[in-house]
């Protein structure tokens, strides 16, 4: 009789369903997962050691790059945690500005996390959708930032400006015909708010048509449904966050219990599922959509009728303003103290966490009175739910571990930092 | 929110007393000092107790604090090379008490507290401390991490090895002995058609030194809690 052992499979790191650079080791059995252990690290920078020389301002831009579909909300927990050390409070407007940019940096992570779960499970269509109106939300961070991605918009102390007057325009070219760049200019015509309320407007019908295409799906159900089961105690104990816990029923979210900026002023609701599988998840995801929708909506219209600072007064903090240097020397050795040194934030440690599209993102940072960190800690969510893949996964078949990766909407940039 | 926070602090000492430590924190977080040998015993009473029902093993960072509070500013700048005036590494650490540490972050869903709990290794040639795989699952990768970047070892873990690092790399890089550029890079090599490990070419350089200003606007006399 031929000797029978198990067969061990390694998938990825160049793998298109792996998501990035995701090594996985799996012990077969057949086509049955005995084990799997994930290798991660292949895209580790040292942010948290490059973090720690340079000046506190300096590292914003770092946090866009961790994980890189939810760009603005690493950045918030990073100003978040330099603003409790420093003990200030950001303008009101700069809070709604915030509030309107996580949610809206909500919808640019889900949209991405559904396009590519889909895409990995069989689903095509769903991303060319998704991608349609990601676009537009990119348009959003454009216009506001400058840059489609890494926009290193927050700062400590507010934001880097107020919301722009106009958006930018198509312009017609070979491949663009004057018809086309007039339509696509229409809802651009007015100010970013009138662009972001027009597309709160269209938003739901878009959700609606993603759900036509897979909810009721015979394929996308038998691929998900029982597929990755977490209990919620196991779930707590894994240390899940985010919408890995929701899914698993347990109604937590640090919007509604630890609201920070202005969320405890929005009206909005938190899905939870009920079997804690990769259904489950999806349609918490979903819904979360929707919600985001609504909470961005009311910024909007708070926004529209209050105008205001956006950032501290503070000239250790900000930029003084490029008129006031021309004239004030006092303004000048603000400008080249803060571009030079920085500021030094008052020694003490503190732990800031924001509610980021994939779980909660935290930040823990150690100052020891320096005009540099003296340790930054990133806690990434998609650090913690790879951790608990293997057991995800045990038991299950090959094909099932694409589903779940999926499901856990791993991003590398975060777990490897 | 500090009122909330003493009484959490009031409902940690009367179910542990005395066996954690409060440590100096902001007014909206709680911060605990534990005992490195009573670590494991603290963190079990920290999820079990009903009072504080800590099931959330949020986040665990070491720390390594040999350079805590040393300034690289230093005046008497010299002619040449760049970051001249910095004055890097070599200068006596200024902090005292054991270098390493681990900071975990707890989260309590039924009581929604959170808890900030520090463990200092006792020996720094060679720091260690217990797992806490047992206690809450998610420790195993953090612990793995630590245990990669700062070279502490838990004992207990079922399954230390690196994580982040390079197969095969040495030296544990989030030290603060262990400099920015690292000590090899790879380059691919025409000739033996593979890839080689050699010593750093680059050259460490500190564009902004680290600066400590004695900055009266923290002081706690002027503060009085609001800041800014």
């Amino acid at each position: 009789m031929a000797d029978i052992r198990n067969f061990t499979l390694n998938f990825g790191p160049q793998h298109p369903a792996a998501h990035g650079v995701l090594r996985l080791v799996l012990e077969m059995d057949g086509e049955t997962i005995l084990k799997a252990d994930p290798h991660v690290g292949l895209l580790h920078r040292g942010t948290e050691k490059l973090a720690e020389a340079k000046p506190f301002n300096a590292s914003i831009g770092y946090m866009d790059r961790l994980d890189y579909v939810s760009m603005m909300c690493n950045e918030h927990a990073y100003v978040m945690a330099i603003e409790k050390l420093l003990g200030i409070t950001i303008p009101e407007r700069a809070q709604y500005i915030r509030t309107m940019f996580d949610e809206i940096t909500r919808l640019l992570n889900h949209l991405m996390w559904l396009g590519a779960h889909g895409l990995d499970i069989g689903a095509m269509t769903v991303f060319l959708f998704c991608f349609r109106e990601r676009e537009d939300l990119m348009d959003c961070y454009e216009a506001v930032s400058g840059t489609r991605m890494h926009a290193t918009y927050y700062r400590p102390g507010g934001v880097y400006r107020d919301l722009p007057d106009s958006m930018p325009q198509y312009q017609s070219s070979r491949w663009r015909s004057e018809a086309d760049a007039k339509r696509l200019n229409e809802v651009r015509s007015g100010s970013l708010l009138d662009f972001i309320d027009a597309f709160t407007q269209r938003f739901p019908a878009c959700v609606d048509e993603y759900e036509t295409l897979l909810t009721d799906n015979r394929i996308w159900k038998q691929r998900t449904v029982n597929i990755g089961v977490v209990s919620p105690e196991r779930a707590m104990q894994l240390g899940f966050t985010g919408a890995m816990l929701r899914g698993s029923g347990i109604a937590w979210d640090l919007r509604k219990k630890q609201p920070y900026e202005v969320y405890e002023r929005m009206n909005f609701d938190i899905p939870v599922g009920v079997n804690g599988d990769c259904y489950d998840r999806y349609l918490v995801r979903v819904e979360e959509m929707r919600q985001s929708n609504r909470i961005v909506k009311q910024c909007v219209d708070w926004l529209r009728a209050n105008p205001g600072p956006v950032m501290v007064e503070d000239y250790k903090l900000r930029p003084p303003r490029r008129a006031d240097m021309k004239e004030d020397m006092e303004a000048l050795i603000h400008h080249f103290k803060l571009f030079t040194e920085g500021y030094s934030v008052p020694a003490g440690e503190t732990y800031a966490a924001v509610e980021a599209p994939k779980g909660e993102f935290g930040v823990y940072l150690v100052s020891d009175g320096a005009n540099k960190p003296y340790r930054l800690k990133c806690r990434a969510p998609g650090f913690v739910h790879l951790s608990a893949l293997g057991e995800m996964v045990e038991g299950h078949m090959l094909a099932d571990v694409v589903s779940v990766i999926g499901t856990q909407d791993i991003v590398f940039g975060e777990v490897d930092r | 929110m500090s009122e909330h926070i003493e009484q959490l602090a009031a409902r940690i000492e009367a179910s542990l007393s005395g066996r954690v430590t409060r440590r100096a924190s902001l007014s909206t977080d709680c911060a605990d000092d534990v005992a490195a040998a009573d670590l494991l015993a603290v963190a079990t009473l920290l999820r079990d107790t009903p009072s504080l029902r800590f099931e959330v093993l949020i986040d665990a960072a070491g720390v390594d604090y040999h350079s805590y509070g040393v300034s690289e500013w230093r005046t008497n700048a010299s002619a040449s090379g760049f970051g001249r005036g910095v004055n890097r590494g070599g200068s006596d650490a200024a902090h005292e008490g054991p270098r390493f540490a681990v900071v975990y972050q707890l989260l309590s869903i039924t009581h929604n507290e959170r808890l900030s709990l520090r463990a200092c290794c006792p020996n720094d040639e060679d720091p260690q401390l217990n797992s806490l795989v047992e206690v809450w699952a998610s420790a195993n990768w953090f612990e793995r991490e630590a245990f990669d970047l700062f070279g502490i070892t838990f004992n207990g873990h079922p399954d230390l090895r690196r994580l982040l690092t390079d197969y095969g790399f040495i030296g544990h890089p989030f030290r603060k002995d262990f400099p920015l550029v690292g000590n090899v890079e790879v380059r691919y090599d025409e000739t033996l058609k593979r890839v080689v490990y050699e010593p750093v070419q680059i050259v460490p350089r500190t564009l902004v030194p680290r600066v400590i200003r004695d900055d009266n606007r923290w002081s706690p006399e002027l503060t009085g809690g609001s800041g800014g």
